[in-house]
Protein backbone atom coordinates (compact mmCIF):
# COMPACT_ATOMS: atom_id res chain seq x y z
CA UNK A 1 0.00 0.00 0.00
CA UNK A 2 3.18 2.45 1.10
CA UNK A 3 4.40 1.55 -2.15
CA UNK A 4 1.36 2.16 -4.07
CA UNK A 5 0.79 5.66 -3.24
CA UNK A 6 4.05 6.37 -3.63
CA UNK A 7 3.97 5.49 -6.95
CA UNK A 8 0.77 7.49 -6.99
CA UNK A 9 2.30 10.48 -6.13
CA UNK A 10 5.25 10.42 -7.87
CA UNK A 11 3.67 9.67 -11.03
CA UNK A 12 1.15 12.87 -10.18
CA UNK A 13 4.24 14.88 -9.57
CA UNK A 14 5.93 14.05 -12.83
CA UNK A 15 2.73 14.47 -14.83
CA UNK A 16 2.95 18.25 -13.09
CA UNK A 17 5.98 18.73 -14.37
CA UNK A 18 4.69 17.51 -17.63
CA UNK A 19 1.65 20.03 -17.49
CA UNK A 20 4.39 23.06 -17.17
CA UNK A 21 6.00 21.68 -20.38
CA UNK A 22 2.85 21.26 -22.18
CA UNK A 23 1.77 25.08 -21.59
CA UNK A 24 5.62 26.07 -22.60
CA UNK A 25 5.32 24.31 -25.60
CA UNK A 26 1.58 25.28 -26.44
CA UNK A 27 2.57 28.78 -26.05
CA UNK A 28 5.57 28.48 -28.34
CA UNK A 29 4.20 26.12 -30.92
CA UNK A 30 1.13 28.60 -31.51
CA UNK A 31 3.75 31.71 -31.47
CA UNK A 32 5.73 29.78 -34.15
CA UNK A 33 2.50 28.53 -36.46
CA UNK A 34 1.04 32.08 -36.43
CA UNK A 35 4.25 34.04 -35.98
CA UNK A 36 5.52 32.50 -38.92
CA UNK A 37 2.68 32.51 -40.84
CA UNK A 38 2.54 36.59 -41.04
CA UNK A 39 6.55 36.56 -41.30
CA UNK A 40 7.80 38.67 -43.56
CA UNK A 41 11.31 40.30 -44.19
CA UNK A 42 9.66 43.80 -45.12
CA UNK A 43 8.49 43.60 -41.72
CA UNK A 44 11.48 44.92 -40.51
CA UNK A 45 11.41 47.58 -43.40
CA UNK A 46 8.47 49.24 -43.86
CA UNK A 47 7.06 51.43 -40.32
CA UNK A 48 3.75 50.40 -38.43
CA UNK A 49 1.65 53.36 -40.70
CA UNK A 50 2.71 51.30 -44.04
CA UNK A 51 1.76 47.53 -42.56
CA UNK A 52 5.43 46.80 -41.19
CA UNK A 53 7.15 46.73 -37.81
CA UNK A 54 10.60 48.63 -38.02
CA UNK A 55 9.93 51.61 -36.22
CA UNK A 56 8.36 50.19 -33.00
CA UNK A 57 11.52 47.37 -32.65
CA UNK A 58 13.75 50.28 -32.76
CA UNK A 59 11.62 52.18 -30.43
CA UNK A 60 11.72 49.47 -28.06
CA UNK A 61 14.90 49.09 -28.11
CA UNK A 62 15.75 52.43 -27.48
CA UNK A 63 13.38 52.70 -24.33
CA UNK A 64 15.01 49.51 -22.95
CA UNK A 65 18.33 50.89 -23.85
CA UNK A 66 17.76 54.32 -22.09
CA UNK A 67 16.07 52.25 -19.20
CA UNK A 68 19.45 50.21 -18.82
CA UNK A 69 21.98 53.16 -18.69
CA UNK A 70 20.15 54.57 -16.18
CA UNK A 71 18.75 51.82 -13.96
CA UNK A 72 22.37 49.55 -14.61
CA UNK A 73 25.00 52.20 -12.97
CA UNK A 74 22.09 53.04 -10.52
CA UNK A 75 21.56 49.47 -9.25
CA UNK A 76 25.18 48.33 -9.10
CA UNK A 77 25.97 51.37 -7.31
CA UNK A 78 22.94 50.49 -5.03
CA UNK A 79 23.97 46.76 -4.77
CA UNK A 80 27.73 48.07 -3.98
CA UNK A 81 26.48 49.57 -1.01
CA UNK A 82 24.23 47.11 0.41
CA UNK A 83 26.94 44.29 0.19
CA UNK A 84 30.14 46.36 0.38
CA UNK A 85 29.36 49.85 2.53
CA UNK A 86 26.40 49.20 4.51
CA UNK A 87 26.97 47.59 8.16
CA UNK A 88 23.81 48.35 9.87
CA UNK A 89 20.62 48.49 9.64
CA UNK A 90 20.12 50.62 6.96
CA UNK A 91 21.79 48.39 4.03
CA UNK A 92 19.09 45.76 5.47
CA UNK A 93 16.34 48.22 5.04
CA UNK A 94 17.29 48.85 1.53
CA UNK A 95 17.71 45.24 0.15
CA UNK A 96 13.72 44.32 1.87
CA UNK A 97 12.78 47.31 0.57
CA UNK A 98 14.69 46.50 -3.24
CA UNK A 99 13.00 43.36 -3.21
CA UNK A 100 9.42 44.41 -2.35
CA UNK A 101 10.00 46.78 -5.04
CA UNK A 102 10.65 44.04 -7.74
CA UNK A 103 7.35 42.50 -7.13
CA UNK A 104 5.37 46.14 -7.39
CA UNK A 105 2.65 46.48 -9.71
CA UNK A 106 3.96 47.80 -12.61
CA UNK A 107 0.64 49.33 -13.56
CA UNK A 108 1.34 51.50 -10.75
CA UNK A 109 4.50 52.44 -11.98
CA UNK A 110 3.54 53.66 -14.28
CA UNK A 111 0.25 55.55 -13.41
CA UNK A 112 3.28 56.85 -10.32
CA UNK A 113 5.74 57.96 -13.94
CA UNK A 114 2.47 59.65 -15.23
CA UNK A 115 1.79 61.45 -12.19
CA UNK A 116 5.26 62.83 -12.19
CA UNK A 117 6.57 63.27 -15.48
CA UNK A 118 3.80 63.35 -18.47
CA UNK A 119 0.75 65.53 -16.37
CA UNK A 120 3.69 68.29 -15.67
CA UNK A 121 5.52 67.94 -19.16
CA UNK A 122 1.97 67.71 -20.69
CA UNK A 123 1.85 64.75 -23.13
CA UNK A 124 3.21 61.25 -22.92
CA UNK A 125 6.89 60.78 -23.91
CA UNK A 126 9.28 58.40 -24.96
CA UNK A 127 11.62 59.77 -21.81
CA UNK A 128 8.67 58.88 -19.25
CA UNK A 129 8.72 55.18 -20.64
CA UNK A 130 12.09 54.92 -20.45
CA UNK A 131 12.24 55.95 -17.02
CA UNK A 132 9.44 54.06 -16.18
CA UNK A 133 11.07 50.99 -17.42
CA UNK A 134 14.52 51.91 -15.54
CA UNK A 135 12.26 51.87 -12.03
CA UNK A 136 11.54 48.67 -13.28
CA UNK A 137 14.77 47.45 -13.64
CA UNK A 138 16.32 49.05 -10.80
CA UNK A 139 15.45 46.40 -8.13
CA UNK A 140 16.39 43.55 -10.39
CA UNK A 141 20.21 44.96 -10.62
CA UNK A 142 20.61 45.51 -7.28
CA UNK A 143 19.19 41.84 -6.46
CA UNK A 144 21.58 40.75 -8.88
CA UNK A 145 24.80 42.44 -8.14
CA UNK A 146 23.85 41.90 -3.81
CA UNK A 147 23.71 38.46 -4.69
CA UNK A 148 26.69 37.97 -7.18
CA UNK A 149 29.15 40.61 -4.62
CA UNK A 150 28.25 38.17 -1.83
CA UNK A 151 29.64 35.14 -3.64
CA UNK A 152 32.87 36.95 -3.94
CA UNK A 153 35.35 35.60 -1.10
CA UNK A 154 36.31 37.43 1.53
CA UNK A 155 39.89 36.30 1.44
CA UNK A 156 39.78 38.03 -2.01
CA UNK A 157 39.29 41.29 -0.45
CA UNK A 158 41.49 41.17 2.42
CA UNK A 159 44.26 40.35 0.05
CA UNK A 160 43.64 43.85 -1.23
CA UNK A 161 43.40 45.72 1.58
CA UNK A 162 46.97 44.18 2.47
CA UNK A 163 48.51 44.89 -0.53
CA UNK A 164 47.46 48.67 0.30
CA UNK A 165 44.59 49.59 -1.90
CA UNK A 166 41.66 51.71 -1.04
CA UNK A 167 38.34 50.23 -0.17
CA UNK A 168 37.09 51.79 -3.53
CA UNK A 169 40.14 50.26 -5.40
CA UNK A 170 39.55 46.72 -3.90
CA UNK A 171 35.42 47.07 -4.87
CA UNK A 172 35.97 48.25 -8.27
CA UNK A 173 39.73 46.22 -9.50
CA UNK A 174 38.87 42.90 -7.28
CA UNK A 175 35.61 42.46 -6.09
CA UNK A 176 33.72 43.55 -9.62
CA UNK A 177 36.55 41.72 -11.27
CA UNK A 178 35.46 38.71 -9.43
CA UNK A 179 31.77 38.61 -9.82
CA UNK A 180 31.39 40.51 -13.12
CA UNK A 181 30.32 37.21 -15.19
CA UNK A 182 27.49 36.85 -12.71
CA UNK A 183 26.30 40.54 -12.87
CA UNK A 184 26.72 40.28 -16.78
CA UNK A 185 24.15 37.39 -16.85
CA UNK A 186 21.71 39.50 -14.05
CA UNK A 187 21.57 42.54 -16.25
CA UNK A 188 20.92 40.92 -19.02
CA UNK A 189 17.79 38.95 -17.83
CA UNK A 190 16.57 42.10 -16.31
CA UNK A 191 17.00 43.54 -19.95
CA UNK A 192 15.27 40.41 -21.24
CA UNK A 193 12.52 41.19 -18.52
CA UNK A 194 12.10 45.05 -19.59
CA UNK A 195 12.12 44.83 -22.98
CA UNK A 196 8.78 42.90 -22.72
CA UNK A 197 6.91 44.51 -20.68
CA UNK A 198 4.07 46.79 -21.69
CA UNK A 199 1.77 48.09 -18.61
CA UNK A 200 4.55 50.31 -17.49
CA UNK A 201 4.42 52.02 -21.23
CA UNK A 202 0.76 52.08 -21.40
CA UNK A 203 0.28 55.82 -20.59
CA UNK A 204 4.17 57.11 -20.19
CA UNK A 205 5.34 56.32 -23.85
CA UNK A 206 2.25 54.98 -25.91
CA UNK A 207 2.92 54.11 -29.24
CA UNK A 208 3.03 55.47 -32.74
CA UNK A 209 2.88 54.91 -35.98
CA UNK A 210 5.80 56.32 -37.63
CA UNK A 211 9.47 56.16 -37.09
CA UNK A 212 10.69 58.87 -34.04
CA UNK A 213 13.68 59.22 -32.32
CA UNK A 214 12.23 62.35 -30.79
CA UNK A 215 12.16 61.39 -26.93
CA UNK A 216 9.81 64.23 -26.02
CA UNK A 217 6.91 62.52 -28.04
CA UNK A 218 4.86 59.56 -28.22
CA UNK A 219 7.53 56.98 -28.94
CA UNK A 220 7.26 53.70 -30.83
CA UNK A 221 6.68 50.48 -28.32
CA UNK A 222 6.30 47.09 -29.79
CA UNK A 223 4.27 45.69 -26.71
CA UNK A 224 1.85 48.50 -26.58
CA UNK A 225 1.19 47.97 -30.72
CA UNK A 226 0.35 44.22 -29.95
CA UNK A 227 -1.92 44.84 -27.52
CA UNK A 228 -3.42 47.79 -29.81
CA UNK A 229 -3.47 45.55 -32.73
CA UNK A 230 -4.07 42.61 -30.83
CA UNK A 231 -7.78 44.20 -30.02
CA UNK A 232 -8.52 45.45 -33.60
CA UNK A 233 -10.93 43.72 -35.28
CA UNK A 234 -9.55 43.11 -38.66
CA UNK A 235 -7.88 40.17 -39.29
CA UNK A 236 -4.98 42.05 -40.71
CA UNK A 237 -3.64 43.70 -37.40
CA UNK A 238 -4.16 40.72 -35.76
CA UNK A 239 -1.74 38.84 -37.73
CA UNK A 240 0.60 41.71 -37.81
CA UNK A 241 0.15 41.26 -33.73
CA UNK A 242 1.03 37.28 -34.03
CA UNK A 243 3.84 38.62 -35.88
CA UNK A 244 5.37 40.95 -33.17
CA UNK A 245 5.01 38.98 -30.53
CA UNK A 246 6.26 36.22 -32.54
CA UNK A 247 9.75 38.85 -32.99
CA UNK A 248 9.19 39.57 -29.47
CA UNK A 249 8.94 36.58 -28.15
CA UNK A 250 12.16 35.54 -29.47
CA UNK A 251 14.64 38.42 -29.08
CA UNK A 252 13.19 37.71 -25.25
CA UNK A 253 13.95 33.91 -24.82
CA UNK A 254 17.57 34.54 -27.26
CA UNK A 255 18.65 37.43 -24.30
CA UNK A 256 17.65 34.83 -21.47
CA UNK A 257 19.29 31.81 -22.75
CA UNK A 258 22.30 34.00 -23.97
CA UNK A 259 22.60 34.86 -20.30
CA UNK A 260 22.54 31.38 -19.03
CA UNK A 261 24.90 30.25 -21.70
CA UNK A 262 27.59 32.37 -20.12
CA UNK A 263 27.27 31.72 -16.84
CA UNK A 264 27.22 27.70 -17.57
CA UNK A 265 30.74 28.59 -19.34
CA UNK A 266 32.15 30.49 -16.99
CA UNK A 267 31.17 27.56 -14.53
CA UNK A 268 33.44 24.76 -16.43
CA UNK B 1 37.38 59.72 -4.52
CA UNK B 2 36.74 57.19 -1.97
CA UNK B 3 34.33 59.61 -0.62
CA UNK B 4 32.65 60.00 -4.12
CA UNK B 5 32.38 56.64 -4.58
CA UNK B 6 30.76 56.09 -1.38
CA UNK B 7 27.91 58.90 -1.44
CA UNK B 8 27.23 57.86 -5.33
CA UNK B 9 26.44 54.10 -3.57
CA UNK B 10 24.44 55.05 -0.89
CA UNK B 11 22.39 57.92 -2.84
CA UNK B 12 21.74 54.77 -4.80
CA UNK B 13 20.78 52.70 -2.55
CA UNK B 14 18.63 55.49 -1.20
CA UNK B 15 17.12 55.91 -4.31
CA UNK B 16 15.02 52.93 -3.63
CA UNK B 17 13.67 54.73 -0.44
CA UNK B 18 12.99 57.32 -2.64
CA UNK B 19 11.02 55.79 -5.14
CA UNK B 20 8.62 54.09 -2.96
CA UNK B 21 7.88 56.80 -0.81
CA UNK B 22 7.12 58.65 -3.51
CA UNK B 23 4.97 56.40 -5.09
CA UNK B 24 3.61 56.38 -2.25
CA UNK B 25 3.22 60.10 -1.64
CA UNK B 26 2.45 60.34 -5.47
CA UNK B 27 -0.44 58.61 -5.74
CA UNK B 28 -1.93 59.71 -2.64
CA UNK B 29 -1.87 63.35 -3.87
CA UNK B 30 -3.23 62.30 -7.21
CA UNK B 31 -6.02 60.65 -5.42
CA UNK B 32 -7.13 63.07 -3.12
CA UNK B 33 -9.82 64.65 -5.21
CA UNK B 34 -11.31 61.06 -4.99
CA UNK B 35 -10.64 60.30 -1.58
CA UNK B 36 -12.21 63.74 -0.13
CA UNK B 37 -15.53 63.17 -2.47
CA UNK B 38 -15.86 59.34 -1.80
CA UNK B 39 -13.92 58.79 1.52
CA UNK B 40 -13.35 55.06 2.41
CA UNK B 41 -16.82 54.17 1.27
CA UNK B 42 -15.49 54.13 -1.98
CA UNK B 43 -14.02 50.46 -1.73
CA UNK B 44 -17.61 49.14 -0.65
CA UNK B 45 -19.15 51.32 -3.93
CA UNK B 46 -20.04 49.21 -6.88
CA UNK B 47 -20.67 52.01 -9.46
CA UNK B 48 -18.20 53.27 -11.98
CA UNK B 49 -18.78 56.29 -13.74
CA UNK B 50 -22.13 56.09 -13.29
CA UNK B 51 -24.23 59.75 -13.64
CA UNK B 52 -26.23 59.88 -10.68
CA UNK B 53 -28.30 63.07 -9.64
CA UNK B 54 -27.95 64.89 -5.84
CA UNK B 55 -30.47 66.41 -3.98
CA UNK B 56 -29.19 69.95 -2.80
CA UNK B 57 -29.87 69.04 0.54
CA UNK B 58 -28.69 65.51 0.73
CA UNK B 59 -25.34 64.62 -0.98
CA UNK B 60 -25.75 61.02 -0.85
CA UNK B 61 -26.28 59.42 -4.03
CA UNK B 62 -29.68 57.97 -6.13
CA UNK B 63 -29.91 55.03 -7.99
CA UNK B 64 -30.27 55.82 -12.24
CA UNK B 65 -33.56 54.80 -11.92
CA UNK B 66 -34.71 57.82 -9.94
CA UNK B 67 -32.98 60.05 -12.49
CA UNK B 68 -34.92 58.71 -14.72
CA UNK B 69 -38.47 58.71 -13.19
CA UNK B 70 -37.41 62.57 -11.93
CA UNK B 71 -36.67 63.06 -15.95
CA UNK B 72 -40.14 62.40 -16.69
CA UNK B 73 -41.92 63.77 -14.52
CA UNK B 74 -40.06 67.14 -14.97
CA UNK B 75 -40.93 66.48 -18.93
CA UNK B 76 -44.61 66.39 -17.90
CA UNK B 77 -44.56 69.64 -15.39
CA UNK B 78 -43.00 70.96 -19.50
CA UNK B 79 -46.14 70.52 -20.42
CA UNK B 80 -48.17 71.91 -17.50
CA UNK B 81 -46.06 74.77 -18.25
CA UNK B 82 -47.05 76.06 -21.51
CA UNK B 83 -50.93 75.41 -20.63
CA UNK B 84 -51.17 78.07 -17.95
CA UNK B 85 -47.98 80.36 -18.79
CA UNK B 86 -49.26 82.68 -16.56
CA UNK B 87 -48.54 81.29 -13.60
CA UNK B 88 -45.40 82.63 -12.25
CA UNK B 89 -45.11 80.82 -9.39
CA UNK B 90 -45.27 77.78 -10.83
CA UNK B 91 -42.60 78.82 -13.30
CA UNK B 92 -40.27 79.41 -10.66
CA UNK B 93 -41.23 76.15 -8.77
CA UNK B 94 -40.31 74.58 -12.10
CA UNK B 95 -36.69 76.74 -12.36
CA UNK B 96 -35.99 75.29 -8.98
CA UNK B 97 -36.76 72.10 -9.70
CA UNK B 98 -34.73 72.08 -12.67
CA UNK B 99 -31.44 73.28 -10.76
CA UNK B 100 -31.56 70.44 -8.17
CA UNK B 101 -31.91 67.91 -11.43
CA UNK B 102 -29.12 69.29 -13.31
CA UNK B 103 -26.80 68.83 -9.96
CA UNK B 104 -25.91 65.24 -11.49
CA UNK B 105 -22.39 64.10 -10.45
CA UNK B 106 -20.32 61.25 -11.76
CA UNK B 107 -19.83 58.68 -9.22
CA UNK B 108 -17.19 56.01 -8.73
CA UNK B 109 -16.66 53.23 -6.92
CA UNK B 110 -13.77 50.61 -6.04
CA UNK B 111 -15.38 47.35 -4.99
CA UNK B 112 -16.44 45.26 -8.81
CA UNK B 113 -12.29 45.80 -9.76
CA UNK B 114 -11.51 45.05 -5.92
CA UNK B 115 -13.43 41.09 -6.18
CA UNK B 116 -12.45 40.95 -9.67
CA UNK B 117 -8.79 41.37 -8.66
CA UNK B 118 -9.08 38.95 -5.64
CA UNK B 119 -11.11 36.71 -7.28
CA UNK B 120 -8.85 36.32 -10.21
CA UNK B 121 -5.67 35.69 -7.69
CA UNK B 122 -7.40 33.49 -6.56
CA UNK B 123 -8.51 31.33 -9.21
CA UNK B 124 -4.76 31.34 -10.44
CA UNK B 125 -3.67 30.11 -6.70
CA UNK B 126 -6.06 27.02 -6.74
CA UNK B 127 -5.36 26.31 -10.23
CA UNK B 128 -1.14 26.88 -9.86
CA UNK B 129 -0.67 25.49 -5.88
CA UNK B 130 -0.92 22.24 -6.73
CA UNK B 131 1.13 21.85 -10.14
CA UNK B 132 3.76 24.44 -9.00
CA UNK B 133 4.16 21.92 -5.57
CA UNK B 134 4.58 19.00 -8.24
CA UNK B 135 7.04 20.35 -10.75
CA UNK B 136 9.31 21.27 -7.51
CA UNK B 137 9.08 17.94 -5.88
CA UNK B 138 9.73 16.52 -9.66
CA UNK B 139 12.63 18.80 -9.96
CA UNK B 140 14.02 18.52 -6.50
CA UNK B 141 13.23 14.94 -5.77
CA UNK B 142 12.48 13.14 -8.36
CA UNK B 143 14.14 13.85 -11.79
CA UNK B 144 18.08 12.31 -12.31
CA UNK B 145 20.39 15.79 -12.49
CA UNK B 146 20.88 15.52 -15.76
CA UNK B 147 17.12 15.97 -16.84
CA UNK B 148 16.12 18.06 -14.23
CA UNK B 149 18.64 20.62 -15.30
CA UNK B 150 16.50 20.95 -19.01
CA UNK B 151 13.22 20.96 -17.34
CA UNK B 152 14.63 24.14 -14.91
CA UNK B 153 15.16 25.71 -17.78
CA UNK B 154 12.37 24.82 -19.96
CA UNK B 155 9.67 26.57 -16.93
CA UNK B 156 12.23 29.06 -15.96
CA UNK B 157 11.78 30.31 -19.68
CA UNK B 158 8.16 29.70 -19.11
CA UNK B 159 8.06 32.98 -16.79
CA UNK B 160 10.20 34.88 -19.14
CA UNK B 161 7.71 34.73 -21.74
CA UNK B 162 6.26 38.41 -21.88
CA UNK B 163 3.05 38.67 -20.03
CA UNK B 164 1.13 40.22 -23.39
CA UNK B 165 1.93 37.19 -25.01
CA UNK B 166 0.26 35.11 -22.25
CA UNK B 167 -2.62 37.71 -22.91
CA UNK B 168 -3.00 36.86 -26.55
CA UNK B 169 -2.39 32.91 -26.71
CA UNK B 170 -4.78 32.84 -23.87
CA UNK B 171 -7.81 34.79 -25.61
CA UNK B 172 -7.28 32.77 -28.93
CA UNK B 173 -6.36 29.45 -28.54
CA UNK B 174 -6.83 28.95 -24.24
CA UNK B 175 -10.26 30.58 -23.33
CA UNK B 176 -11.92 28.97 -26.37
CA UNK B 177 -11.46 25.69 -25.34
CA UNK B 178 -12.29 26.31 -21.77
CA UNK B 179 -15.83 28.09 -22.58
CA UNK B 180 -16.26 24.37 -24.77
CA UNK B 181 -15.71 22.77 -21.06
CA UNK B 182 -17.34 25.08 -18.84
CA UNK B 183 -20.00 27.05 -20.83
CA UNK B 184 -20.41 30.83 -20.32
CA UNK B 185 -18.04 33.79 -22.14
CA UNK B 186 -14.81 33.32 -23.21
CA UNK B 187 -13.70 36.49 -21.68
CA UNK B 188 -14.17 35.79 -17.78
CA UNK B 189 -13.04 35.34 -14.47
CA UNK B 190 -12.56 32.22 -14.72
CA UNK B 191 -10.12 31.87 -18.36
CA UNK B 192 -8.40 35.27 -16.98
CA UNK B 193 -7.52 33.58 -13.48
CA UNK B 194 -6.62 30.55 -14.89
CA UNK B 195 -3.75 32.23 -17.89
CA UNK B 196 -2.64 33.89 -14.30
CA UNK B 197 -2.07 31.21 -13.01
CA UNK B 198 -0.16 29.66 -15.65
CA UNK B 199 2.14 32.41 -15.23
CA UNK B 200 2.69 32.49 -12.10
CA UNK B 201 3.29 28.94 -12.20
CA UNK B 202 7.10 29.03 -13.20
CA UNK B 203 7.93 31.52 -10.35
CA UNK B 204 6.62 29.32 -7.61
CA UNK B 205 7.44 26.40 -8.72
CA UNK B 206 10.89 27.89 -8.55
CA UNK B 207 11.38 29.11 -5.60
CA UNK B 208 9.07 25.94 -4.00
CA UNK B 209 11.91 24.08 -5.48
CA UNK B 210 14.78 26.51 -4.00
CA UNK B 211 13.37 25.88 -0.04
CA UNK B 212 12.84 22.17 -0.57
CA UNK B 213 16.66 22.21 -1.89
CA UNK B 214 17.53 23.90 1.22
CA UNK B 215 16.96 20.60 3.00
CA UNK B 216 19.73 18.80 4.35
CA UNK B 217 20.23 15.63 2.66
CA UNK B 218 21.54 13.64 6.51
CA UNK B 219 17.51 14.00 7.28
CA UNK B 220 16.59 12.79 4.06
CA UNK B 221 19.36 9.50 4.22
CA UNK B 222 18.42 8.99 7.58
CA UNK B 223 14.38 8.72 6.82
CA UNK B 224 15.79 6.41 4.08
CA UNK B 225 17.45 4.41 5.96
CA UNK B 226 14.54 3.98 8.51
CA UNK B 227 12.87 2.06 5.45
CA UNK B 228 10.81 5.24 4.43
CA UNK B 229 9.53 5.67 0.71
CA UNK B 230 10.62 8.64 -1.45
CA UNK B 231 6.38 9.60 -0.70
CA UNK B 232 6.71 9.61 2.72
CA UNK B 233 10.16 11.56 2.75
CA UNK B 234 8.43 14.55 0.57
CA UNK B 235 5.88 14.62 3.22
CA UNK B 236 7.23 14.25 6.41
CA UNK B 237 10.84 15.14 6.26
CA UNK B 238 11.17 17.93 2.88
CA UNK B 239 7.72 19.33 3.56
CA UNK B 240 8.00 20.29 7.24
CA UNK B 241 11.37 21.79 6.82
CA UNK B 242 10.26 23.67 4.10
CA UNK B 243 7.37 24.60 5.20
CA UNK B 244 8.24 28.62 5.83
CA UNK B 245 9.53 28.81 2.74
CA UNK B 246 7.03 26.97 0.15
CA UNK B 247 4.39 29.44 2.07
CA UNK B 248 6.47 32.11 1.57
CA UNK B 249 6.77 31.53 -2.14
CA UNK B 250 3.11 31.26 -2.55
CA UNK B 251 2.37 34.59 -0.80
CA UNK B 252 5.05 36.07 -3.34
CA UNK B 253 3.40 34.84 -6.12
CA UNK B 254 0.02 35.93 -5.15
CA UNK B 255 1.70 39.08 -4.45
CA UNK B 256 2.58 39.52 -8.17
CA UNK B 257 -0.72 37.97 -9.36
CA UNK B 258 -2.71 41.04 -7.92
CA UNK B 259 -0.61 43.48 -9.86
CA UNK B 260 -0.78 41.79 -12.99
CA UNK B 261 -2.27 43.58 -16.33
CA UNK B 262 -1.65 42.82 -19.74
CA UNK B 263 -2.33 38.78 -19.71
CA UNK B 264 -5.67 39.97 -17.41
CA UNK B 265 -6.57 42.85 -19.76
CA UNK B 266 -7.05 40.37 -22.91
CA UNK B 267 -9.26 37.66 -20.55
CA UNK B 268 -11.27 39.38 -18.04
CA UNK B 269 -13.67 41.18 -20.05
CA UNK B 270 -13.19 44.78 -18.86
CA UNK B 271 -16.85 45.43 -17.31
CA UNK B 272 -17.82 47.19 -14.77
CA UNK B 273 -20.29 44.82 -13.08
CA UNK B 274 -19.81 42.01 -10.23
CA UNK B 275 -19.38 38.98 -11.55
CA UNK B 276 -22.52 36.68 -11.58
CA UNK B 277 -20.88 33.28 -12.05
CA UNK B 278 -17.09 32.35 -12.91
CA UNK B 279 -17.47 32.13 -15.82
CA UNK B 280 -18.90 36.39 -16.40
CA UNK B 281 -16.83 39.00 -17.16
CA UNK B 282 -15.90 41.35 -14.96
CA UNK B 283 -12.73 43.69 -14.55
CA UNK B 284 -9.46 44.15 -12.21
CA UNK B 285 -8.06 47.24 -10.63
CA UNK B 286 -5.10 46.85 -13.09
CA UNK B 287 -6.63 46.34 -16.03
CA UNK B 288 -9.15 49.00 -15.03
CA UNK B 289 -6.03 51.49 -15.04
CA UNK B 290 -4.89 50.18 -18.21
CA UNK B 291 -7.91 50.79 -19.95
CA UNK B 292 -9.33 53.82 -18.98
CA UNK B 293 -6.27 56.01 -17.94
CA UNK B 294 -5.83 57.44 -21.37
CA UNK B 295 -9.49 59.10 -21.75
CA UNK B 296 -9.93 59.76 -18.12
CA UNK B 297 -10.24 63.25 -16.65
CA UNK B 298 -11.10 65.18 -13.39
CA UNK B 299 -12.82 63.12 -10.78
CA UNK B 300 -12.37 59.70 -13.10
CA UNK B 301 -8.41 60.06 -13.05
CA UNK B 302 -8.50 60.92 -9.75
CA UNK B 303 -10.95 57.88 -8.74
CA UNK B 304 -7.60 55.78 -11.04
CA UNK B 305 -5.11 56.72 -9.15
CA UNK B 306 -7.18 55.56 -5.81
CA UNK B 307 -7.51 52.68 -7.42
CA UNK B 308 -3.83 52.58 -8.02
CA UNK B 309 -3.19 53.29 -4.36
CA UNK B 310 -5.32 50.65 -3.20
CA UNK B 311 -3.35 48.50 -5.29
CA UNK B 312 -0.15 49.50 -4.26
CA UNK B 313 -1.10 49.20 -0.74
CA UNK B 314 -2.42 45.91 -0.82
CA UNK B 315 0.76 44.28 -2.68
CA UNK B 316 3.24 46.26 -0.78
CA UNK B 317 1.57 44.86 2.58
CA UNK B 318 1.04 41.38 0.94
CA UNK B 319 4.68 40.79 -0.47
CA UNK B 320 6.08 42.30 2.30
CA UNK B 321 4.59 40.16 4.95
CA UNK B 322 5.88 37.62 2.55
CA UNK B 323 9.47 38.82 2.65
CA UNK B 324 9.65 39.39 6.71
CA UNK B 325 7.71 37.00 7.84
CA UNK B 326 8.03 33.67 6.12
CA UNK B 327 11.40 34.35 3.95
CA UNK B 328 13.25 35.92 6.72
CA UNK B 329 17.14 35.51 5.22
CA UNK B 330 16.12 33.39 2.52
CA UNK B 331 18.06 34.58 -0.35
Amino acid sequence: MRLIINKIVLGLSTLSALIGLAFLGWILITLFMKGLGSFHLSLFLNDLIDGGLRNLIVGQFILAGIAATIGIPLGMAAGIYIQEYGRGKYAEVIRNLSDIMMSAPSIVIGAFVYAIIVVPTGGTSGFAGAIALAIMMLPIVISTTDNMLSLVPKELREAGIALGASKYKVIVDIVIKAAKVGIMTGILLAFARIIGETAPLLFTSETSNYFSLDLTESFPSLTVSIYDLANEPEESSRDLAWAASFILTVLVLTINLAGRFITRNKKR
Amino acid sequence: MEKIFRNLSLSSASLVFIILLGIFITLFLASKDAINEFGIGFITNPNWNKEVSIDATDKSSQSAQDFSLEDDFLADDEDDMILDEDDAILDEDDMLFDDSIKKTFTDYGALVPIVGTLLTTLIALIFALPIAMGIAVFLAEIAPKNIAAPISVAIELLAAIPSIIFGMWGLYYFAPIVADLVGGYQVSLLTAGLVLGIMILPFMAAITRDSMNTTPDVLKESAYAMGATKFEVIKDIIFPYSKVGIIGSIILALGRALGETMAVAFLIGSIFALPTAINSPTISIPVAMANNFGEASGLGESSLFYLALILFVISFGVISFAKLYFLKGAR
